[in-house]
């Protein structure tokens, strides 16, 4: 599904050129649900802004189902995003003047067009059939992270990356966001990496890996 | 939803969101818009008033006024010279084909005094013809005709200017007045023809023998008696250009022209006169509209700003879509939608407004103002135009950004 070689990140500020990722090569198997963890620094979201399309790495092989995609130019980029990634942010990411299903919509916009019967599939997933002509500011935080899980799922991603998703939600929202995420993959069995600061998230994945100064430290079997 | 029809509404969503502003930027347009249309209609108004004028005066009329002649290098202005003559309307009835009529006029500026009225006018001896050939109709009364001439009646007939000046509202058939040493009795008032350059509501005409009895009319060195103007007209239309041109060469021997002078004399069919005047009323309407175009494209420098302070506004929006698979065609194509769809809008309701303020200013009864379909077109297409153009930088700008830090951004 998933296979880094040797990928490297190099940013120039001026004259200081910040190494961020040092040779990472993984792999992810389709169906995973893996947690990435580390301290602050140590590159988890670059590797996932690579991961996800949104970024070339400087050097090394990146492989998406097969596909050599760290050469791509940034229209294959984003239509490989539109069609084969989901992403969950920490701050939602919705567009606060359209309504909840407005926002799922747009998750499908760019991947061949909106279907609003879909739509309000994946919203009935994360539970808010009721919410759908909410705005988000009408709307809790956990309840803005549930959108943005459906608005991520719309469109049957290969992959879903998720930047911390619990991290501006208290421990409750917190619990049924992983909860969701759980329950998705395993019913749908949707590859799933997510970085994450808490242990306790990171135990309820099937494998977790470490990164420090933008290298694997560690894997874990969990 | 239909795939055509997203961007659409996304502009839309994009456009009541910041009502204000989307009405001040499209304000600006409609002020444009309406100022070609409004300028232009002015312009297109006075053409076709003009073409009626003349058209009122007849098509078929040519007039034949003296030319410039150069005296030791110095030219006199057209007119001046002394040169067409009583003779030379005679040569022309007899020689040339295609005329019906032929009707050559002597004028002088005289004292004109009814009562304690008294009015320098233009007093024109005309021959019965006159009226016939220059399309002039009666309001009340006669013209005077071919027995009058010969005898030299002293009859008047006066535009309607001329009666409203010196009758005002009494009726003037039969009244006298006296005009340089002689005393002339009115018989006819004429049909007002609008304001124009050398109208007939501002002339007082009597037979031209009768102007003889009070004018010394001149004479040229062959003895030939001048005349200030001839004109005739054509019985068949589609042979104007054959008779000016008979005309012309017509006059240039009977002048004993050489075939390096000039000619001293200014054939002009209406037909001429009115593909002439309505070019140089065409640039002008053109300048009118060049001018009004200039608000329009401060106009569009408006759509401009403010689809640039939209781009800044919503580089997060812009990382999002990027994020959820956005090409950068689909971002441009976005931003470049809203502003075609500012100035579509504004370029409507320029028309609309622009069409109501012509209305007004030609119920005023000052102006006439003609609204043409190739005017509405080319200003709604122009602003429409304006918005691809001024909103192109700032669509550009926004599909190149990095969906990584517009993601960041606030």
């Amino acid at each position: 599904m998933i296979r880094l070689q040797n990928i490297t990140k190099v940013y120039s500020m001026g004259k200081i050129e910040l190494n961020v990722l040092r040779g990472i090569s993984l792999t992810i198997e389709k169906g995973e649900m893996v947690a990435i963890m580390g301290p602050s620094g140590s590159g988890k979201t670059t590797l996932l802004n690579l991961l996800g399309c949104l970024d070339k790495p400087t050097s090394g092989d990146y492989y998406l189902e097969d596909r050599e995609v760290s050469h791509l130019s940034s229209n294959e980029l984003a239509q490989i995003r539109g069609q084969k990634v989901g992403f969950i942010f920490q701050t939602f990411n919705l567009l606060p003047r359209l309504s909840a299903l407005a926002n799922v919509e747009l998750g499908m916009r760019y991947a061949g067009g909106s279907d609003r019967q879909r739509a309000l599939e994946a919203l009935a997933q994360v539970g808010l059939s009721d919410r759908a002509n909410h705005r988000p500011t009408e709307l809790s935080g956990g309840e803005q992270q549930r959108v943005a899980i459906a608005r991520a799922l719309v469109k049957n991603p290969s992959l879903v990356l998720a930047d911390e998703p619990t991290g501006n939600l208290d421990s409750r929202s917190g619990e049924e966001i992983i909860s969701i995420l759980t329950t998705l993959h395993a019913e749908q069995g949707i590859s799933l990496l997510l970085v994450t600061h808490e242990a306790n998230i990171a135990h309820q994945c099937q494998r977790i890996i470490h990164l420090k100064d933008g290298q694997v430290v560690s894997e874990e079997i969990v | 939803m239909k795939k055509w029809f997203e961007p659409l509404s996304t502009a839309w969503v994009g456009l009541v969101t910041h009502k204000l502003r989307s009405f001040l930027t499209i304000l600006g347009i409609v002020i444009g818009v309406a100022a070609v249309i409004s300028l232009m209609s002015i312009g297109r108004g006075a053409e076709a008033r003009i073409i009626s004028n003349i058209e009122s005066m007849g098509s078929d009329l040519i007039t034949i006024r003296p030319g410039a002649v150069t005296f030791g290098g110095v030219r006199s202005a057209t007119g001046g010279a002394a040169t067409l003559t009583m003779e030379d309307a005679e040569a022309i009835a007899e020689q040339v084909t295609y005329i019906s009529a032929v009707a050559p006029s002597y004028s002088s500026s005289l004292q004109t005094v009814v009562g304690g009225e008294n009015m320098n006018s233009q007093v024109t001896g005309v021959t019965p013809e006159y009226m016939q050939v220059n399309n002039l109709e009666l309001a009340n009364g006669t013209f005077f005709s071919e027995a009058d001439y010969q005898r030299g009646m002293k009859v008047a007939v006066l535009g309607s200017n001329v009666k409203d000046t010196l009758f005002g509202d009494t009726d003037p058939i039969g009244q006298q007045m006296r005009m340089g040493n002689i005393i002339v009795r009115v018989i006819g008032v004429l049909e007002s023809k609008g304001a124009m350059w050398g109208s007939p509501d501002d002339a007082i005409f009597i037979p031209l023998t009768a102007m003889q009895q009070t004018v010394a009319q001149p004479r040229t060195i062959q003895g030939e008696r001048v005349v200030s103007s001839i004109s005739l007209t054509v019985s068949d239309e589609e042979q104007t250009g054959y008779v000016v041109a008979e005309i012309t060469s017509l006059l240039r021997t009977h002048h004993q022209l050489g075939p390096l002078d000039d000619d001293d004399f200014n054939v002009m069919s209406m037909e001429e006169l009115a593909s002439t005047l309505s070019e140089a009323i065409g640039t002008m309407t053109l300048l009118l509209g060049a001018i009004a175009a200039i608000s329009l494209l401060v106009g569009g420098i408006g759509v401009m700003n403010i689809m640039l302070v939209s781009v800044l506004e919503r580089t997060r929006e812009i990382g999002i879509r990027k994020a959820l698979g956005a090409r950068e065609r689909d971002i441009w194509g976005q931003f470049l939608i809203e502003a075609a769809f500012l100035t579509f809008t504004g370029g409507i309701i320029g028309v609309i407004v622009g069409w109501v303020v012509s209305y007004l200013i030609s119920s005023t009864g000052l102006l006439t103002t003609v609204v043409s379909a190739d005017i509405v077109i080319l200003a709604v297409s122009v602003s429409v135009g304006i918005g691809l153009f001024f909103g192109f930088y700032p669509a550009w700008n926004a599909s190149r950004l990095n969906p990584i830090e517009a993601l960041r951004s606030e």
